[in-house]
This record gives C-alpha cells, structure tokens and sequence, in this order.
C-alpha cells in the first residue's frame, strides 16, 4: 500500500512537473508582459477569464469559477498557475476550466503573460 | 505526508472511476429521478412544468421582459405561416394529413423510436419524409418555412405531455449514445452540455444567468432575438456546439436525433409549450 502511495504521489509529481516544463516561451515579467496578460485576459476570443472570474477592474464578470485575488499568495508556485491555466483537469479531473494550453486556445507566450498579469492581483 | 498521499490516492482513484462510468451504468428510469433530484435541489419549490421556461424560471428580472415579450409574442406571424403551409395542398392532391391523421396537434407522438427502422423519427424528419413521399422537395431543417410549421403544429400541442418511451434494446442503444453526447466534453472549450447547463445552471457567464437543462427540450420551435427569427432545436445544438468551439453534426443527423432523444425523455411528464420566445 505504501509503494502505491508512493508512487500515486510520483505520477501526480510527474504530471504537475511536466505541465510546467512545457515551452514556456522567452518573455521577461515587465509591464508590457503585464500589459498584454490583462488584454489577453479580457479579450472574449482570447482567454475571456471575465465569462467565469470576478477580477481586477472586469465589468459584468461571471460567477462559476473563484475570483482572481490575491494570487500571489494563493498560488505562490508560478508553475502551479500556470498548469492550472494550461490544463486544469491535470488537477481536477471534473474542472470545467477549458484547457487553453493544451487546446492551443492560447498561445505560450500569451499564457506566460497572463501569468505575469495575474500575480499583479 | 501519509494523508496527503492518500488524498492524493483518492482522487486518482475518483478520476478513474470517473473516467469509466459508462451511459449503460444507469437505466433510463434512475437517470430520470436523478436528474429531477438534481435540479429540485438547486432550484427548490419551483414546480416541475415551470423548468420549461428555461433561465426565466430563475432569473426574476429577465422573466419580467420576457414575459412582457411573450404578451405579444414575436412568433405570431410564424405561426399563420405554418398554418397556411400546413393547409397548402401538395401537388399530387394530398396535405400533410395524409401523414399526420391526428391533425397538427400531436406534437407528444415525437421523438419516437422506430422499431422497423432502428432509429429515432423526430418531428423535422416525420414533415420532411412526408413530403418527399407525396413527390414534394424536403424543407431544410434549421429555419424558416420547416420552422414555421413547427410552430403551427407545436402551437396545436400546447399543453401535451412528453411520454418518451424506450421500448428496446436498440432504442437503449440510442438513448446511450444521446447520453453520452450529453456528457462528453466536446470542442476547444472542453465543455459538456452538463458543464454549463447541468453543473453551472443557475450561475453567470458573464451577465447570461445559464438554463438549467432540464425542460431544455419543450417550448420549440424559438424565437430568439439573437437570431431575430424562428429557429429549429437542433440549430440550437449546433449553435451550442459552435460555441464550445466543436464542429457541429448536421441538423437531423444521427447524432442530434439521439441526443434529442435522450433530452426529451428527461423531460418525460413536462407539458410541450412551444414555440417560445428566447433572448
């Protein structure tokens, strides 16, 4: 049971390890990363995060997933967040988060930039 | 460490079983009282006939422009349309009653299995079969004229039961695949029809307060003034296909009928109240 455990624990580790080890793309965290993360964000073809999520100055936000606060201190692993927005159902098999990375709804850089943008909130 | 390897544990385990739950898990019959569970507990007290209305049977303020719509209804002059398309004779001399004896209100004899055929008859595919066998050209099947006549017929069958019945093995078979289109993750997006309308009814996409699925199958044909027109249900499955981002099936095709199929029958003691008026 033990090395079941153990080795349950490996397959997740490996999952959340190969998520973040995904091209992450060459863009330094600067205020036009941030920038272009909040327009990626709000933008309805690109990432739309305001149809589910209450954040920042959004108007008319929806209410099916939590809201984008503190994220800094919620997710202090910035590979966590990212895999979250790449493929959420590697952590929660019953998400109803789209899986932008792995769907290719957004681009690398442009959920590296996210990223960026979130951590300001 | 102990405990969370074995949440850790517990979840793979769920996730498993998740994944191989199977539509032949359950029987129609226990389908049927678990979805009505579901939504009587997060709707409670709303009567069951009142799910027809769709996200207006939870959201006070839109219900109050729609009804205010519904007062006088868009879809009046459609209606006349169908009428008169349904007293049209055909050119060999027949109408659509040499096809539907009962006259236009029988709207509660569709969807039905077809035992000889082995497949689901919905009511587009009973109007168009009818006319290509009196020698006249099948009407499309999204909108306009095949529209108009649902609303005719529907508008004939306000208030008839939906009484789905699943008299075989092969009808099982059909119902299944329409459940499991139903929960299938489907498209880009990733979302099953039961994401948002099943596990998210009631919450917001932004400002839209979304339907609870359950009375989803009722009150067709729709006016929906996003469309500015009548439309047929399955232009409402492409459109909700296109939406998550999936190529859509083709209206009346295997697919939609079954998941038609599977729709209606979890409407099963609802009252057919079309065609209505969306937003």
């Amino acid at each position: 049971m033990r090395r079941t455990i153990k080795s349950a624990t490996l397959t997740l580790a490996t999952l959340l390890v190969g998520a973040s080890m995904l091209p992450a793309g060459a863009v330094a965290t600067n205020a036009e990363t941030v920038k272009m993360g909040k327009e990626v964000a709000y933008d309805r073809t690109k990432g739309n995060c305001l149809a589910c999520h209450m954040m920042d100055d959004g108007v008319s936000p929806g209410d099916i997933g939590p809201p984008l606060i503190a994220m800094k201190a919620r997710f202090p692993d910035r590979a966590k967040l990212r895999a979250q927005i790449w493929d959420a159902q590697i952590n929660n098999p019953g998400t109803r988060m789209p899986p932008f990375g792995k769907h290719q709804a957004l681009s690398e850089i442009e959920i590296d930039a996210i990223v960026d943008y979130l951590y300001t909130l | 460490m102990t405990r969370l390897a074995l949440v850790v544990v517990l979840v793979l385990i769920t996730s498993i079983v998740l994944a191989d739950k199977r539509a032949t898990d359950s029987t129609p019959a226990e389908d049927l009282r678990l979805y009505r569970d579901f939504f009587s507990k997060r709707f409670p007290g709303i009567p069951l006939n009142e799910f027809g209305n769709g996200t207006y049977t939870i959201d006070s303020v839109s219900r109050d422009s729609w009804k205010a719509i519904e007062a006088f209804p868009p879809y009046t002059p459609m209606i006349e349309a169908g009428e008169t398309l349904w007293n049209t004779v055909f050119a060999n001399g027949n109408t659509y009653v040499n096809c539907f004896h009962e006259g236009p209100g029988q709207r509660k004899n569709f969807p039905y299995w077809d035992s000889k055929r082995k497949m689901v008859v919905t009511l587009p595919l009973a109007i168009n079969e009818c006319r290509t066998a009196n020698g006249e050209k099948p009407l499309s099947y999204q909108k306009g004229a095949i529209a108009n006549l649902l609303a005719y017929m529907s508008y004939a069958s306000r208030g008839q039961k939906i009484d789905i019945e699943i008299p075989d093995k092969d009808a099982l078979a059909a119902y299944n695949e329409g459940k499991s289109f139903y929960f299938a993750r489907r498209g880009q997006l990733n979302f099953s029809c039961a994401h948002c309308h099943m596990e998210s009814a009631g919450m917001h996409m932004r400002t839209d307060t979304l339907s609870p699925a359950l009375g989803h199958a009722t009150g067709w044909p729709v006016y929906r003034s996003k469309w500015g027109e009548l439309g047929t249900l399955h232009r409402r499955f492409s459109g909700c296909n296109e939406q998550v981002r999936a190529k859509p099936f083709k209206a009346q095709s295997k697919e939609y009928r079954n998941l038609e199929y599977f729709l209606s029958h979890m409407s099963n003691g609802m009252e057919y109240d079309g065609p209505s008026a969306r937003r």
